[in-house]
């Protein structure tokens, strides 16, 4: 876990916001168990997880429309959470959006600035500005009910910029769309993100998403923060087995090392690791079919039957019956037939040992070997 | 699809229903607005001599006068109270809210004379009211003008409307999505601003039914001012009691009713088009 630790720590820059700390219980059901993070200046940072796992719940701890247990959460030397959410710099975009149904979209992107009494001039050039940056000048009139889930979103992220936060909290902003809008919102809020420089903290249950937009992902489980790292430093060192899972397809290989071999079922390859139980990530592009012309450094070679092949395009996925109740899945590129048995191999440096579960859980029932 | 026969049946009872309680009634109430009493006994005579009468005499002009005022005077005291209890409820009252909502439904369980008969009984002379008063030493003798006047009316009819306004306020509160009210603070709004920006305005469909609700009853009204108004406080309702009763004079009686569905219906029909206005989804 201490590559975790260590980038629990802002990357670079200067620390715009740290969490210290943070609990909250509503009533008996405990729902985030001590978390610390701080957040960089203009870093995008993600925070993901299943239902259930918290992440919302933190991020309005952030906004202030709830009040941490215990903990602090400060915000460049000045403390946030004891602040109501309307004297906080932080600014949210809303999941289904929440535009005001009685206001037109030009009311609705000049309200941050019309409460804090700002010149009428002002307010008409900086709702202009706002509105160009998402490409919704010509909607200015419209009321929020006639526009598509796409444009309404447009409107909540200028209503939500406008007021110049230091760090704008997005809450599940791309979920309610369909998947190709999506697609290319992702891709506009990530332009926009660079083009302001402001830090985005940005929750999500959908580690694609995660992957495609964050500096840095902090993957949380049950209230707690499993791992936070890079999209890259988690996929090829996954904290934990539930990290690997969730993040990209993994095979978990569960066996033990003793004097320096570790065997997983019938498999097994020299390790550096120290003796005892272990578990092992091994990415299905790791496994390829053997082949004369193909060498890899410190290869580990096993036969197995291809049981089903699933198709997607450029590439193909490959169930792999290794005998001994042993099955793993193998990512190569789209071939021609193929089946029966074959030799296959990876690489011992791609096997992956990661951590059961992190300190912070118990082991899920369904891990625990056959039933 | 069901059959034409079954449509037809199923429609019918209501449709009946509607004609003959409803249409039937008001036909006969128009004709009589034109017909006339002659030697105590009803004329068909197509005239315009009610009409006259009701434009001409100033007494029913001040009448009519007097009733919108108590009307207004209940539909401004009932929205004072029920938009705060509606707001507090909605927005603060927590776990205790659906207990204090009952409590707010349960006078509406007690019949309407009942409660007329206990505001008799606390504003009168020898009333709850004045026995407190006296015994506190503020008053020697009975404050006489607690019962028998507008203000007695007017109280007893805010009781019982109160509850038809908070309804309807009530209601529209509940369907504020909550984000709004989050977004408004995230924005910068604290809870004054975001009153005035997005919940009051939000409301207004349910604070316009409400004050319908209270106005029009209230214009109706003819036990309260029969219960606590007194002479001072009689309203048309009263007048046209009256005449369809001792004074028998059903044609006279016929047109004020025909003015008073006549002011209803377009009253209704501008909050209609307010509430509609201020909707939005």
């Amino acid at each position: 876990m201490s590559a975790g630790a260590i980038s629990q720590r802002a990357p670079s820059g200067s620390t715009l916001l740290e969490v210290r700390n943070v609990a909250k219980s509503f009533g008996a059901a405990q729902v985030l168990k001590n978390i610390s993070l701080q957040i960089a200046s203009g870093e995008f940072l993600t925070l993901l997880g299943e239902s259930g796992s918290g992440k919302t719940t933190l991020l309005r701890l952030i906004a202030g429309f709830e009040q941490p247990t215990t903990g602090e959460i400060w915000m460049s030397s000045e403390r946030l959470d004891t602040l109501p959410p309307y004297k906080r710099r932080v600014n949210t975009v809303f999941q289904n959006y929440a535009l005001f149904p009685h206001l037109n979209v030009r009311e609705n992107v000049a309200y941050g600035l019309r409460v804090k009494s700002t010149p009428k001039g002002e307010i008409a050039g900086r709702v202009e500005e706002a509105l160009r940056m998402v490409k919704m000048i010509t909607f200015a009139d419209a009321r929020p009910a006639t526009l598509s889930g796409g444009q309404q979103q447009r409107i909540a992220l200028a209503r939500a910029l406008i007021n110049r936060p230091q760090l704008l909290l997005l809450d599940e902003p791309l979920s309610a769309l369909d998947a190709n809008l999506r697609k290319q919102m992702q891709s506009e809020l990530k332009a926009l993100q660079r083009e302001i420089g402001i830090a985005f903290l940005f929750v999500t249950h959908d580690q694609d998403e995660a992957m495609a937009l964050s500096d840095r992902i902090a993957l949380l489980r049950n209230g707690a923060i499993e791992q936070i790292a890079s999209p890259r430093e988690i996929y090829s060192h996954p904290a934990s087995a539930y990290a690997a899972e969730f993040i990209g397809q993994t095979n978990l290989l569960r066996g033990e090392i003793k004097k320096g071999v570790a065997r997983c079922g019938s498999l097994q390859w020299k390790t550096s690791e120290g003796s005892g139980a272990a578990v092992f990530s091994l990415r299905p592009e790791a496994i390829r079919i053997a082949d004369a012309s193909l060498q890899l450094p410190d290869s580990v070679h096993f036969r197995g039957t291809i049981r089903q092949r699933i198709y997607s395009g450029a590439s193909e996925v490959l169930e792999i019956d290794c005998g001994g109740n042993q099955t793993l899945r193998a990512r190569i590129p789209a071939s021609g037939p193929l089946s029966g048995e074959h030799e296959f191999l990876f690489s011992a440096s791609d096997a992956v040992l990661v951590a059961e579960s992190s300190a912070a859980h118990w082991p899920r029932a369904a891990d625990l070997g056959p039933r | 699809m069901y059959s034409r026969a079954y449509k037809a049946a199923i429609s019918a009872p209501p449709l009946l229903w509607v004609c003959f309680f409803l249409l039937l009634p008001y036909a006969l109430m128009f004709a009589h607005s034109f017909w006339l009493v002659r030697d105590g006994s009803l004329v068909h005579h197509w005239n315009l001599q009610n009409y006259r009468a009701l434009f001409t005499n100033p007494l029913y002009f001040q009448v009519f006068l007097r009733t919108a005022r108590i009307a207004a005077s209940v539909t401004l005291c009932s929205l004072l109270l029920g938009y705060p209890l509606a707001y507090y409820l909605s927005f603060h009252a927590g776990p205790r809210k659906e207990l204090l909502y009952q409590l707010v439904i349960v006078p509406l369980w007690v019949s309407y004379l009942v409660r007329g008969y206990a505001w008799k009984t606390i504003l009168g002379s020898d009333g709850v009211l004045n026995g407190f008063l006296q015994y506190l030493h503020i008053t020697h003798e009975p404050v006489s003008f607690f019962l028998y006047s507008p203000f007695a009316v007017v109280l007893m009819l805010t009781h019982i409307y109160t509850p038809f306004v908070f309804l309807p306020i009530y209601a529209a509160l509940e369907h504020i999505p909550r984000p709004l009210v989050e977004a408004s603070q995230d924005l910068g709004a604290d809870r004054r601003a975001t009153f005035l920006r997005v919940i009051l305005p939000l409301s207004i469909p349910g604070l316009l039914a409400g004050a319908t609700f209270a106005f029009v009853l209230s214009l109706g009204d003819f036990l309260a001012p029969l219960l606590v108004g007194g002479p001072s406080a009689t309203m048309i309702a009263n007048i046209v009691q009256s005449l369809f009763g001792a004074a028998y004079d059903w044609p006279l009686g016929a047109a004020i009713s025909v003015c008073i569905l006549l002011i209803t219906v377009s009253l209704l029909f501008t909050t209609e088009r307010l509430e509609r206005r201020w909707s939005f989804k």
